[in-house]
């Protein structure tokens, strides 16, 4: 008996710490993130981190507003958006509403494969490829923009909307579809006007996490949009996120522990309550659409 | 085989239907009349058949693959066979109206519930819509209880109140046969009561076929009833005939509780 109780107390020892590990981890990031923007933010007032519309840390006479990194992250969030709610939505529709079973577990997986696809290469692809298609068609589109890497971010985000609004559109019971067939609904209307309201929260749930993955890639974005802060909301031209910005500080020569390497924290903070908010959302949404029936 | 023939018109007739499930052939050769404006009840043993039958008249097996019909629902006055593959299962769908077993309201408004079936045929009348609302939640004896909370969610309603809003839903497009796959086995007493009332005074309207697994109330509601066993029709005739002086041994045994 006390061999095993012995046992059990390791186990479960064992089992708490691996779970409270990735609190303490998480804990950590929080608080390195905070304790070194208040470096940042001694010397900077809030106000003009809010309203200035110049970003430029680096030069001479430095300028820290941080709106312009806001537009481009904006933009290039809404961009991807555009692209991935329509065709992520539709995606989940034909899947749960269309396929024939055979057919939605080849389509389930391979979808999921476009995630696995390392987003570096997603990048290249949308400086490489797609800038230059795009400028056949758009003349004065500059070599870097916010258009191009926004339409690959949202095709990278196809998977992540379409598999949670799939779950919330699978979840819908067959009784209340039925009802619907019974009354000589399509299938169109039977997925436009009881299914798709049915899981309303569910994808809702599912836009909010493909908007915080869009808000939080890196790599697309900093190889595609140019690295340039740019106060505009001009899809055509270059700009920063903040991703791309702590990138470009984390690997260019600024000095660690200097003013300026701080201000890498400053928008760090910033990125962490725009997908914390996000993902507090998204938790209340998915909780409402689990308690709707 | 035995012809049944009743002195009533007819909304429709079932001829020679069999269907299949795959390699289970389901339902064997059934043969009834249905009464116009009358209610015909479905009776037997889980696992016969009554529910499998109920929704052959809607296609409602046309929404899952491996469904085969065989043999003739004709309706009336069209004389058209409703399981035959020409026909769209949609248009059907669109002439007869279900209430299923459990309440199965959309999420939308008690009013955007009754509009469903007017929305989807392309009518968005808002004053034809409104009279509709009215006139199908008066006739499903709803429209007292609901009438201030049109535009509230339907879930917030009662079980017993959601099934007759589903019944009105159905009224709303003019069924012409009203099918019901056990309306009230989800339901307490009272509110079973109230759906049994509201069976009864709209037979007035609408030909009405129900399935039920409670023999009282088939013998409370409907006209005519039909009672299978295995995929077969074991018995049809009027109602009262059938509880007081079967003609089958079978029927006798399963209204007599013997099994069942």
């Amino acid at each position: 008996m006390g061999m095993r109780s012995k046992k059990e107390g390791t186990v479960e020892a064992l089992l708490f710490f691996s779970g409270a590990f990735s609190i303490v981890v998480t804990g950590a990031i929080v608080f390195v993130l905070f304790y070194e923007s208040l470096r940042f933010f001694k010397e900077v007032s809030l106000i003009e981190f809010f309203t200035g519309t110049v970003w430029s840390p680096l030069f001479s006479n430095p300028r820290f507003g941080v709106l312009p990194l806001v537009a481009g992250t904006l933009l290039t969030t809404i961009i991807a958006l555009l692209v991935a709610l329509p065709a992520g939505l539709v995606t989940a529709i034909y899947i749960s509403e269309y396929a024939p079973r055979g057919l939605k577990e080849v389509l389930k997986p391979l979808l999921e494969l476009l995630a696995a696809i390392p987003t570096v290469v997603y990048g290249y692809f949308a400086l490489l490829f797609v800038t230059p298609l795009l400028q056949k068609f758009i003349p004065n589109l500059s070599g870097f923009n916010a258009l191009s890497p926004g339409i690959i971010m949202g095709v990278m985000i196809i998977p992540y909307v379409s598999s949670v609004s799939e779950d919330a559109m699978s979840s819908v019971p067959m009784y209340i579809k039925e009802g619907a067939y019974a009354m000589g609904a399509t299938r169109l209307q039977t997925a436009f006007r009881v299914v798709v309201p049915a899981s309303f929260s569910g994808i809702g749930a599912a836009f909010i996490i493909g908007s915080s993955r869009a808000i939080g890639e890196t790599m697309v974005v900093a190889i595609a949009a140019g690295m340039m802060p740019n106060w505009t909301f001009n899809p055509l031209e270059p700009v920063q996120t903040f991703t791309s910005y702590i990138v470009q500080i984390s690997l260019g020569d600024v000095p660690h522990g200097t003013f300026e390497y701080s201000t890498i924290f400053a928008v760090g903070v910033v990125l962490f309550f725009i997908t914390l908010g996000l993902n507090v959302i998204s938790f209340f949404l998915r909780r409402r659409f689990r308690e709707s029936y | 085989m035995v012809e049944y023939s009743i002195q009533e018109n007819l909304k429709a007739e079932v001829k020679n239907l069999d269907f299949f499930y795959g390699k289970n052939h389901v339902l064997k050769n059934i043969n009834i009349p249905i009464a116009d404006k009358k209610v015909t009840a479905l009776i037997g043993p889980s696992g016969c058949g009554k529910t499998t039958f109920l929704r052959c008249f809607n296609r409602m097996h046309d929404l899952y693959p491996g469904n085969r019909y065989e043999g003739e629902i004709i309706i009336y006055p069209e004389g058209i066979n409703i399981v035959s593959q020409s026909v769209d299962p949609i248009l059907v769908r669109m002439k007869i109206g279900m209430v299923f077993q459990k309440p199965n309201p959309f999420p939308k408004s008690v009013y955007e519930n009754v509009v469903f079936g007017l929305r989807i045929r392309g009518n968005h009348n808002r004053k034809y819509l409104d009279e509709v609302v009215e006139r199908s939640l008066m006739s499903a004896a709803l429209w007292d209880e609901v009438k201030d909370r049109l535009h509230k969610p339907a879930y917030d309603l009662s079980g017993g109140q959601q099934q007759r809003l589903c019944i009105a839903r159905a009224l709303a497009t003019n069924p012409e046969i009203l099918l019901f796959d056990e309306p009230t086995s989800a339901l307490d007493p009272i509110a079973t009561s109230k759906i049994e009332e509201l069976i009864d005074s709209l037979k007035k309207e609408v030909t009405i076929i129900i399935v039920t697994h409670n023999m009282q109330q088939a013998a409370r509601v409907s006209d005519y009833t039909a009672f299978m066993y295995l995929g077969t029709l074991v018995e049809f005739c009027k109602t009262e005939k059938m509880f007081t002086n079967p003609s089958q041994k079978l029927t006798e045994e399963y209204i007599s509780g013997r099994f069942g």
